[in-house]
């Protein structure tokens, strides 16, 4: 029986395993909408396609599944790009689904058209015009395969409106070749060998992990590696929670809000053993002064990180979960560990003087302090919620302040460094994980890059709880404009012109409830996390609180400003 | 240092637009650049004459192996390998001039292919050296106007 190409879309995302999509109808998809009435799909209708894209991101990050988002063309494909970009910059599996004007129209300037597969090469993995309903199903199957395997990443499939309606035999491929994609996912032995005998050597040895722990799931190896060898680990932005913070080998993050003894480990080991990150500037601060004195192992999926930055002695291409598996089972035939572990005491003696001389602090006065509330969400939530952040200063301060135990609880955008990011990513999280705590810390700056969400979580009654670090401030450009311009804070200030969050949230239908003074921090949070319904939490905190340790960009990572 | 790139890709639309968006988005640039179907009809050919030290270079490698519509990619530097460009001139032709033109395209082993009343077009092929020799030569009787085809090559063996 021959099929629409919307029917096989449906009947394509059903194959792939797909839940739930996160969408905004438009004219050029009237035909997938109107076809999805008839099917068991759950979907979500966002209100800006920009927060389609990253609740498919957010939902892919919390659940390790493919997102998917469905737009329509023109406008609602443009929307989506600040959330690909995202997803891109972050090695997140998303697959963006856009409407497009009939093919005969194509190239017209027709109306609601955009060349949408042009505009996002740049920041998809890859991307397709479906010109022939007879390619869909493949190219469906393909979009996805290529989405999920090796460096994931966002895949973006464009529909024009004929191809939707046009009909084929339906033949969903089993197998899939694609002769120009073949990811290498096992790591070369030899070089892994190599690569062990080398950190049996060192005596200041140190793991640098990154977002492919996480993506790859190699949490439990890496726990492994690093316990036996009691080698210290310090994580990216985008590795936080794939090592755990509170495990005793943890030095926290590291880089440009780094902690001190993290980047001073770095700065000082003998080897720095890199594991799925990617030498990003904001973690090396001044390359040529980066880890100078190390020995580099770095372990990758994609060959295009190793030595794109730093120059690594030895790259092993593979995925970090195999790779370290391999390595542990090799290690198993080693016999003189206790030595080896014997002969780092030094090294963490080090680590306990770096330590010391240096802790992540702040002092609570009479003001609330931003760090207070992250300290606080983290203690009430026993560190069991999914948390998202926007990006700032709120995102920094979570990163320090909030122990990530395990792998996929922070969603944040890295990379790209998106506001607006966290509470669409917190509504994905959220209908992944429908009976878990998620928590958006925010600032008053970024949460009104999304707020209109607010009106999706009513619809949905998805139970987020956003807290608000209000200052008052675009907090980092304010920070930065305190450090290197002379305290000038054009066009950072908000103070007066912010709404009223506490009215706002209520105008539609949430809980809205405020903080102003350091007593009513826990009660909040407490009545909050107690609230089966959204709740936005303004935390009116420290207007000019800095995120200190801080290296100033282009500067050694070594050179930090503490307070 | 210059390098000559072979790159087997998927003969579809957007394909070229993917490679050169690669180079310009990281700021790597083209100096040469030519496209053709090979025997097989579902894969072309782009050979690439680009510039950058080793780091550059393989990064550039990498990036297009990293393209989903790239299958090969073949960097010839440091291999052997024959290189080939075809060039067509239109020289002014002027009674003067004009055996001596006959006779520097003859000892380039070149062809006239048209000739009009006030000049000949001349197709030459071969390697970089060989054209620019071939363009000097002509350069002072007048030429109005060339046309290159970009460099194409083959590993030798």
């Amino acid at each position: 029986m021959k099929k629409t190409g919307s029917q096989i879309l449906l009947e394509s995302l059903k194959r792939e395993g797909v839940e739930v999509i996160f969408n905004f109808p438009g004219g050029a998809i009237l035909p997938i909408v109107d076809e999805l009435s008839r099917w068991d799909l759950k979907r979500i209708l966002v209100r800006h396609e920009q927060a389609a894209v990253h609740a498919a991101d957010g939902y892919a990050r919390a659940s390790g599944k493919v997102g998917v988002s469905l737009v329509t063309s023109g406008p609602g494909a443009t929307n989506t790009v600040t959330g690909i970009a995202t997803a891109s910059m972050d090695s997140i599996p998303v697959v963006i689904l856009t409407g497009q004007v009939p093919t005969p129209l194509i190239g017209n300037d027709a109306f609601q058209e955009a060349d949408i597969v042009g505009i996002a090469r740049p920041c998809t993995k890859n991307n397709y015009l479906v010109t022939d309903v007879r390619d869909l199903a493949r190219i469906v199957r393909e979009a996805f395969y290529i989405a999920r395997s090796g460096r994931s990443g966002p895949v973006l499939v464009d529909l024009p409106k004929d191809v939707l309606t046009n009909t084929t035999e339906y033949r969903y491929p089993e197998k899939i070749h694609i002769r120009g994609y073949q990811p290498t996912v096992e790591g070369h032995i030899p070089q892994i060998e190599r690569a062990l005998r080398l950190i049996l050597t060192a005596r200041r040895p140190v793991i640098y992990a990154g977002g492919g722990v996480v993506s790859s799931g190699a949490s439990e190896e890496l726990i492994k590696l690093a316990g036996t060898l009691q080698i210290p680990v310090t994580m990216t932005l985008m590795g936080l929670g794939g090592f755990p913070g509170t495990n005793p080998l943890s030095l926290g993050m590291l880089g440009m809000h780094g902690t001190y003894r993290a980047n001073m480990a770095v700065t000082e080991c003998d080897l720095l053993i890199a594991i799925g990150a990617r030498f990003d500037d904001r973690v090396t601060g001044k390359v040529d002064a980066f880890s100078p004195k190390s020995k580099k192992i770095h372990i990758d999926i994609d060959p295009t990180s190793i030595s794109k930055n730093v120059r690594v002695d030895i790259p092993i291409v593979g995925d970090c979960k195999r790779v370290l598996a391999k390595m542990i089972a090799l290690l198993q035939k080693e016999e003189a560990l206790e030595e080896y572990r014997r002969s780092l005491g030094p090294w963490h003696q080090q680590m306990e003087e770096w330590r010391d001389a240096y802790r992540l602090a702040y002092q609570q006065n009479r003001v609330i302090k931003p760090q207070y509330v992250v300290e606080k969400l983290y203690e009430l939530t026993k560190g069991d919620a999914i948390i998202a952040t926007e990006v700032g200063q709120n995102q920094m301060w979570t990163a320090q302040f909030y122990q990530f135990d395990h792998p996929r609880s922070l969603l944040t955008s890295g990379g790209l460094g998106t506001m607006g990011y966290g509470f669409p990513a917190a509504i994905g999280a959220q209908v992944a994980f429908p009976g878990r705590t998620v928590i958006d810390i925010a600032g008053d700056g970024s949460i009104q890059m999304n707020i209109q969400e607010l009106a999706t979580v009513m619809q949905y009654k998805l139970p987020i709880k956003v807290a608000i670090l209000n200052n008052g401030y675009l907090g980092m450009v304010r920070q930065w404009q305190e450090l290197f311009y002379e305290r000038r804070y054009t066009l950072t200030h908000l103070g007066e012109v912010n709404p009223d969050f506490v009215k706002l949230a209520e105008a539609y239908g949430a809980v809205g409830m405020r903080a102003t003074k350091p007593e009513e921090v826990v009660p909040v949070i407490q009545e909050a996390l107690r609230t089966p319904l959204p709740v936005l939490m303004d935390f009116v905190v420290d207007p000019e609180e800095g995120v200190y340790p801080m290296v100033p960009a282009g500067e050694p990572i070594s050179q930090m400003l503490l307070v | 240092m210059r390098h000559t790139i072979n790159v087997l890709v998927e003969n579809e639309f957007g394909v070229l637009a993917r490679v050169a968006s690669l180079f310009s988005g990281r700021g790597f640039n083209i100096e040469s650049l030519s496209v053709a179907e090979t025997l097989d009809p579902t894969i072309s050919t782009m050979t690439i004459v680009t510039r950058g030290d080793d780091q550059i270079l393989e990064q550039i490698t990498k990036q297009l192996n990293k393209l989903v519509c790239v299958i090969k990619v073949m960097d010839l530097e440091g291999k052997e390998y024959v290189e080939r460009e075809m060039v067509l001139v239109k020289v002014a032709a002027k009674a003067e001039t004009r055996a001596d033109i006959l006779r520097i395209t003859d000892i380039f082993r070149g062809k006239v292919v048209d000739i009009g009343p006030k000049s000949y077009t001349i197709e030459v092929t071969g390697d970089e050296d060989k054209i620019k020799a071939f363009l000097e030569l002509l350069k002072p009787m007048g030429i109005k106007e060339i046309s290159r085809t970009g460099r194409v090559a083959l590993a030798r063996g």
